[in-house]
């Protein structure tokens, strides 16, 4: 495959450090020379190329930011490049990093004991443990405050039960931080894997994301012990705050999505010939290709500025809102209009682009959908909630 | 084999990326660098692998990377502080040097350090000149040797693996010399984020160099003609037919 070329049409590269620029770097040539060879068979076959992840850890991005032992602690802007160059591979593959780090070792450091960090964040960030995060229900999703997962206080701990739906990682994680309700007060909770009770069952026969694992959590009587709770997670607030991490991520990964099907349409439709000359010599063919380059630069810079807020300490919910809808509507519309523009190739997996397109429609619905996040910014416009209750 | 405690120098350069689709600037001398990425040129960083991994094996010692290039080189630096090495020397100069002006310049840097090895790629792949090696040697006045396959040391002796034509051959060499890397010396690591972030912190000593004058000139850069039209075989008796007669009367190979 020829070597991708960045689209950097603003010189954004001048705007990064030479830290940040070799992180991207470094996750760049990582992506093209040991992660792409593998996805397509992954991707057809639906399942995660697990070999990769202790070379994930060994590059030191599995939740490699937080403040925390011997760990990395690069910046957000770092830590987006990353993302951004993981879903350039493929969005199961940031899909993975983002729970791993944001989902799964953010909450047990932000809101777990001393002795729940020393326990899980060495492991998680080594590859030696997976982690998952159980917020979507059956019955649940855009609404996660009407969970039915129920704790009840059992002697020292607790008795969970109830069921998740949509997890990645599920099946094949250590540990699941899994949100539920104990006196109707929405906590988080460890389940280690093999907890009497728990399941963890693939949901096979996704037409997105076909390179993670996405699974059911079920538990039945699961008996937790004390030290299973995380104890400075009370209300929706504790899981709003991982997705925020998240989300950020999400921003920053479909990006580098789109930036793949631009590169990959660009060149397509410069050796592709109709009509006697190449299809990129026709105007309609370089609108499209201008208008692509125009949203991911946007994007590129809104990303850039959300990831200076956020090492600021200034970054706040309804950006990040603004920035995971605005990046997923453009990557998709990107790599609609790519499928498009590749004609019957656009449909053969010797080319990435749809690929990436059926990976974005699960980007475009995960972490808040991009309704969802458009109610929230419509709140914080008018200050009136139009998510359910008439007000 | 007991590897000992080195110091080691590695000699890296910052060249266009193997994988660049190079334009000649309008000067018609240089390449056109617009939007061009750069790297640490394949060779040596083999040899800085190489480098790192002797000092894994002994427990101790120290890589010092070194560079000749412009200010913008630090990130090749960096990058190989990244991988691992200890420390870095810079000696900034603009404009393009032939091997003889770049060996002067880092013979005069190194001539009073302490060291028990001197690591060179083979070439880098932008001038494939092949020559900074020997050439530092010479000012030296260490041993020299070039394309080396593999590289072990014990005791004050390096053992260095060539692959000749058909042959393979092991040379022993005393130290302090000069090795340069061929393919298949090591592979070299991603740098990792941790060693990223450590990169930093490490000294990383700058400063200017004046070459000697330069003894060659580069009076012309062209690209090489383009290839013919490529021309596809149908897997037929009839197909492979046609392919054997082209490449006899019109290729002339057969
Ligand atoms: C591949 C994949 C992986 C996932 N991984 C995880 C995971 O690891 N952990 C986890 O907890 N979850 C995960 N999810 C679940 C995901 O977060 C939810 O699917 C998402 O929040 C949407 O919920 P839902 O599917 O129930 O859709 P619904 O909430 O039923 O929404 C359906 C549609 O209705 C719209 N809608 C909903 N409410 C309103 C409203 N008030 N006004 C207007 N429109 C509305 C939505 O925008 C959407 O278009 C994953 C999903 C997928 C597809």
């Amino acid at each position: 495959m020829a070597q991708f070329e960045a689209p950097d049409f603003f010189e954004i590269d001048l705007l990064l450090s030479e830290e940040e620029r070799l992180v991207r770097d470094t996750v760049r040539a990582w992506v093209g020379e040991r992660y792409l060879p593998l996805v397509e068979r992954a991707y057809r076959e639906g399942y995660f190329p697990a070999q990769v992840i202790p070379e994930l850890a060994e590059l030191g991005v599995l939740g490699g930011n937080l403040d925390y032992g011997d760990f990395p602690r690069f910046g957000s802007v770092a830590y987006g490049l990353v993302l951004q160059e993981l879903e350039r591979g493929d969005s199961g593959l940031r899909s993975f990093v983002s729970v791993q780090g944001s989902l799964v070792m953010y909450p047990i450091w932000r809101y777990g004991t001393p002795a729940q960090k020393d326990r899980w964040l060495p492991a998680l960030h080594a590859g030696r443990a997976v982690g998952c995060f159980g917020l979507t229900e059956p019955d649940h999703g855009s609404d996660p405050g009407g969970m039915q997962t129920r704790a009840v206080k059992d002697g020292e701990g607790y008795v969970l039960n109830g069921a998740k739906m949509w997890i990645t990682n599920g099946t094949v994680a250590d540990v699941a931080v899994v949100w539920a309700k104990l006196d109707g007060e929405i906590r988080g909770f460890l389940v280690e894997k093999g907890t009497p009770g728990f399941s963890a069952p693939e949901q096979r026969g996704k037409h997105s994301l076909r390179a993670s694992v996405t699974s059911e959590l079920i538990f039945q009587d699961v008996r937790l012990p004390a030290d299973a709770l995380l104890p400075d997670a009370r209300g929706l607030g504790g899981p709003l705050a991982c997705l925020n991490q998240a989300r950020a991520g999400i921003a920053w990964g479909v990006v580098g999505a789109a930036m793949a099907c631009y590169d990959e349409v660009r060149r397509y439709g410069l050796t592709r010939r109709q009509f006697g000359r190449p299809l990129a010599s026709f105007q309609l063919y370089q609108a499209k290709l201008v208008d692509m380059l125009a949203e991911i630069t946007k994007a590129q810079l809104l990303n850039l500025r959300l990831g200076r807020l956020k090492d600021e300490g200034r970054a706040t919910p309804p950006q990040v809102s603004l920035a995971k809808r605005n990046a997923c509507a453009m990557a998709l519309e990107v790599a609609r209009t790519a499928r498009d523009m590749l004609g019957a190739n656009g449909v053969a997996d010797e080319y990435q682009t749809m690929r990436h397109m059926c990976n974005l429609e699960s980007v475009k619905t995960y972490e808040g959908t991009h309704d969802i996040h458009t109610l929230i910014l419509g709140r914080h416009i008018t200050g009136i909630d139009a998510f359910g209750a008439a007000p | 084999m007991t590897t000992p405690p080195l110091k080691t120098l590695v000699c890296l350069k910052r060249v266009v990326d193997t994988e660049t689709r190079v334009r000649v600037a309008p000067d018609g001398r240089e390449i056109d660098l617009a939007g061009v990425q750069f790297i640490i040129a394949p060779y040596d960083e083999m040899a800085v692998e190489r480098a790192l991994q002797l000092r894994e094996a002994a427990g101790d010692g120290r890589v010092t990377v070194l560079t000749v290039g412009p200010e913008a080189a630090t990130k090749e630096l960096r990058s190989a502080l990244a991988m691992g090495a200890d420390d870095a020397l810079h000696l900034v100069c603009d404009g393009r040097l032939d091997a003889a002006q770049t060996a002067a310049l880092i013979a005069e840097a190194v001539r009073d350090r302490d060291l028990d090895l001197v690591l060179c790629g083979k070439q880098a792949t932008d001038d494939d000149d092949a020559a900074v090696g020997p050439l530092l040697a010479a000012h030296l006045g260490w041993p020299c040797v070039a394309f080396a396959h593999a590289l072990d040391v014990e005791g004050r002796t390096a053992v260095v693996r060539r692959e000749l034509d058909g042959e393979s051959e092991v040379l022993e060499v005393a130290l302090p010399a000069v090795v340069t890397a061929q393919k298949g010396l090591a592979e070299p690591r991603y740098p990792g984020l941790k060693g990223i972030m450590a990169a930093k912190k490490k000294p990383l000593e700058s400063r200017r160099a004046e070459p000697p004058a330069a003894r060659t000139e580069r009076v012309a850069l062209a690209l090489p003609p383009a290839r013919g039209a490529l021309r596809t075989v149908e897997p037929t008796a009839e197909g492979l037919r046609g392919l054997l007669t082209a490449l006899r009367d019109e290729k002339k190979v057969l």
